[in-house]
């Protein structure tokens, strides 16, 4: 009886063990603004207060972690297949454009139709890119890390060569000023096409918002994904079948499971999750392609999917910390007229993930010793 | 009635503090600053920035932040925060800048904004303050070509950052230049790559500009921001010249332990001037908004030493390797650009 309860205590442990990576990769933190010569206390409560401490710093935190939660959920799914899928980058890029194109081309199409087109086409565009490594992998053998991150630099590429075609035509002004785009972008998507900003729902409700506040319905649309992501893994015949692989190829196809489709098909998702981010970025926010705005997200994304612990709920919890850092550290950079610069935050990320693994490593050693004295 | 004669003097003292402070206390003007990609320290592009704001800062008293943006979102959230706080002059460094500060300036229209690099023709509070970079590119050119001449070589390189219209336009300006006093010279081109990382990138510069000099370049001019370091690192290793941009860049060709230099010469682009006469012009309040162009012919004298908008950098590193005959014919060119007679191309014929 006794064992057993010391069991559960080290279970939770395991369960929480972010929680702890977080709060000691804070003090870390705070050592470094100490040695910067500022004052952690007051550099803290002002990023805390000033990123979740109003309505105003909610919205700015949100919109930062509806993208994370996205390619958070690609990496975390992809996983769950025994899969690292790090070519969340090159599937959000081509998701987005696909979807932008939709938008900018198919400007008769009323809002009901032409949002949800937008939407699908992000996904199928980040699907298809990710069926490439998805379907190397099963019928050849060859690593998806490889494959997705040679295919981050295709997507670069073909993108930026897509946005040549399709760049807008530069205003009369310019023309007269003999003026180029600096940047090259494509023309806006169509009024129908845009997700509308989260202002606008709660001015409906009557609820103070700020309007210029960029956090749109996309997060509602990341929160649905992260359920959608929970559903199939845990709650469909499919989903078992992905774990399966997962825990044991051969195992798996001892028991009759087809390993090389469900890669493919985890690939494929996970792939259509990083191209959602399109939604957020695009349909909520720009309103047009520009090469250089989601540049990182990608990326972005393994961290958030290691420190949720490549579930779900984690992945969303571990996206709105990003954010909170993120924001807040943008505020305390201002707050404190530039004394403490917007690295200091990459450095705090950098410190979560890697006590996230060490004490990951640490429990499990913990739990391993108690059940051999056990 | 008592009571409202004192209620009106009471008044009137309040409204005379209140006038008095806004019309005799020395606030100084605040000024904030935001970074482009690479940021401070890129010895370039931003620091060049960062320094007029320094200017600033020793001739008007002014308050000043300097800010460093993460993701695309953080640009406007900057801008307007600073603006929320009661900044008075708002700078962005670089046209990523340019859509938040279409979208802030509309809604801070006592707030006065400026851009580097961007086109805002049409806000009242925005002044974007443009280079003509072809102009500069084909001096340096100039430079490069007869430099390669002299020591009888065939080639040279240029290396860009992200390959996009801005950065063409110095290599446009930079084959024009070469290719007026040494037609028959040789030029390899290549870009770092297609995102903004393109910018920061001194490996791949490195990578490149190597690859340049291996197939005979001898002179490799930048315009890839932090990227150029890889560059400079390139020419020492392979002992040839170099050419630097934006700030002067002359003194990181130099090689201590030898004391030989290979920085050539730097192709100046002045932010710092462009910057300071910005906040100048908000402190004497002469702020207007529009395009303001610093090209070859617009000069100004701070601190006692006269810059143009535009131009070439020359200094106790590169002393030695320019001739006196070189400048003569650059100056002349520069007249000649000045005046109309040579047009230089702002787009790469292919």
């Amino acid at each position: 009886m006794k064992s057993i309860k010391k069991f559960d205590y080290y279970s939770i442990l395991e369960k929480i063990t972010p929680l702890i990576a977080v709060i000691l990769a804070l003090l870390v933190g705070a050592i470094v603004i100490m040695l910067i010569g500022e004052n952690p206390v007051f550099v803290y409560k002002t990023l805390f207060s000033n990123a979740i401490g109003n309505r105003d710093g909610w919205g700015n935190v949100l919109f930062r972690a509806t993208p994370l939660i996205f390619t958070g959920l690609t990496v975390a799914f992809a996983f769950r297949c025994g899969l690292f899928n790090i070519g969340g980058e090159g599937q959000m890029y081509i998701g987005t454009f696909l979807a932008t194109w939709v938008g900018f081309t198919f400007t008769n199409l009323p809002a009901f139709v032409l949002i949800p087109l937008c939407i699908l086409s992000a996904a199928a565009g980040g699907a298809l890119w990710a069926a490439v490594p998805g379907i190397l992998k099963a019928k050849t053998g060859v690593h998806e890390v490889i494959v997705t991150i040679m295919m981050n630099w295709i997507a670069a590429s073909l993108t930026f060569f897509l946005v040549l075609k399709f760049k807008a035509s530069p205003t009369e002004a310019m023309v007269a000023a003999g003026v180029k785009q600096m940047i090259p972008h494509t023309n806006e998507i169509a009024e129908a096409a845009r997700l509308p900003r989260l202002y606008n729902i709660f001015k409906f409700l009557n609820i103070d918002f700020p309007s210029y506040n960029q956090v749109n319905v996309s997060f509602f649309i990341a929160i649905g994904v992260a359920v959608l992501a929970y559903y199939i893994l845990w709650k469909t015949n499919l989903g078992y079948e992905i774990r399966a692989v997962g825990y044991s190829p051969m195992a798996a196809e001892y028991g009759g499971i087809s390993v090389g489709k469900n890669i493919i098909l985890a690939m494929m998702i996970s792939g259509a999750f990083a191209g959602l981010v399109g939604t957020n970025e695009v349909m909520g926010f720009k309103y047009r392609w520009r090469q250089e705005l989601f540049t990182g997200l990608g990326f972005n994304g393994i961290a958030v999917a290691l420190l949720g612990k490549n579930h779900p709920l984690g992945v969303v919890l571990a996206a709105i910390l990003f954010g909170i850092l993120n924001y807040g550290g943008a505020i305390v950079n201002i707050f404190t007229a530039g004394r403490i610069p917007r690295e200091l935050i990459m450095v705090l990320q950098a410190v979560i993930v890697i006590f996230v693994v060490i004490s990951d490593e640490v429990v499990k050693r913990l739990i391993r010793q108690r059940r051999k004295v056990v | 009635m008592k009571k409202n004669l004192l209620g009106v003097v009471v008044l009137v003292i309040i409204l005379g503090l209140c006038l008095s402070s806004t019309l005799f206390s020395a606030e100084p003007l605040k000024v904030g600053l935001v970074f482009d990609i690479g940021g401070k320290g890129d010895k370039s592009f931003n620091d060049s920035a960062s320094r007029g704001l320094s200017w600033a800062a020793a001739d008007f008293g002014i308050k000043r932040i300097e800010l460093e943006p993460g993701v695309d979102a953080d640009r406007e959230v900057n801008l307007r925060n600073l603006a929320m706080i009661g900044y008075d002059v708002i700078i962005g460094v670089g046209f990523l800048f340019t859509d938040a500060i279409i979208t802030v300036a509309d809604e801070f229209p006592d707030t006065k904004f400026a851009i580097v690099d961007g086109f805002i023709p049409d806000k009242p509070n925005v002044m974007s303050l443009l280079f003509p970079e072809p102009q500069g590119s084909f001096l340096v050119g100039m430079i490069a070509g007869m430099k390669a001449q002299e020591d009888g070589k065939d080639t040279v390189g240029f290396v860009g950052g992200m390959d996009i219209a801005l950065i063409n336009g110095f290599e446009a300006g930079y084959i024009a230049g070469v290719h007026y006093v040494y037609p028959e010279c040789k030029i390899l081109s290549a870009y770092a790559g297609d995102t903004p990382v393109a910018f920061a990138d001194p490996v791949k510069g490195k990578e490149l500009a190597l690859s340049q000099y291996d197939n005979g370049a001898w002179v490799v001019y930048h315009a890839s921001g932090l990227t150029g370091a890889g560059v400079f690192e390139a020419a020492k290793e392979r002992k040839r010249f170099v050419i630097g941009v934006d700030s002067n860049q002359n003194y990181m060709g130099y090689i201590e332990e030898t004391g030989e230099n290979f920085g050539l010469t730097s192709m100046l682009k002045q932010v710092d001037v462009s910057v300071y006469l910005a906040i100048k012009a908000a402190v004497e309040g002469t702020f207007k908004g529009g395009i303001e162009v610093f090209g070859l012919d617009r000069t100004a004298t701070i601190g006692g030493i006269t810059y143009s908008g535009v131009g070439y950098a020359l200094d106790k590193y590169n002393k030695d390797l320019i001739t006196p005959e070189m400048i003569t014919k650059v100056e002349e060119a520069k007249a000649k650009i000045i005046s109309g007679e040579i047009v230089v191309p702002t787009e790469v014929t292919k």
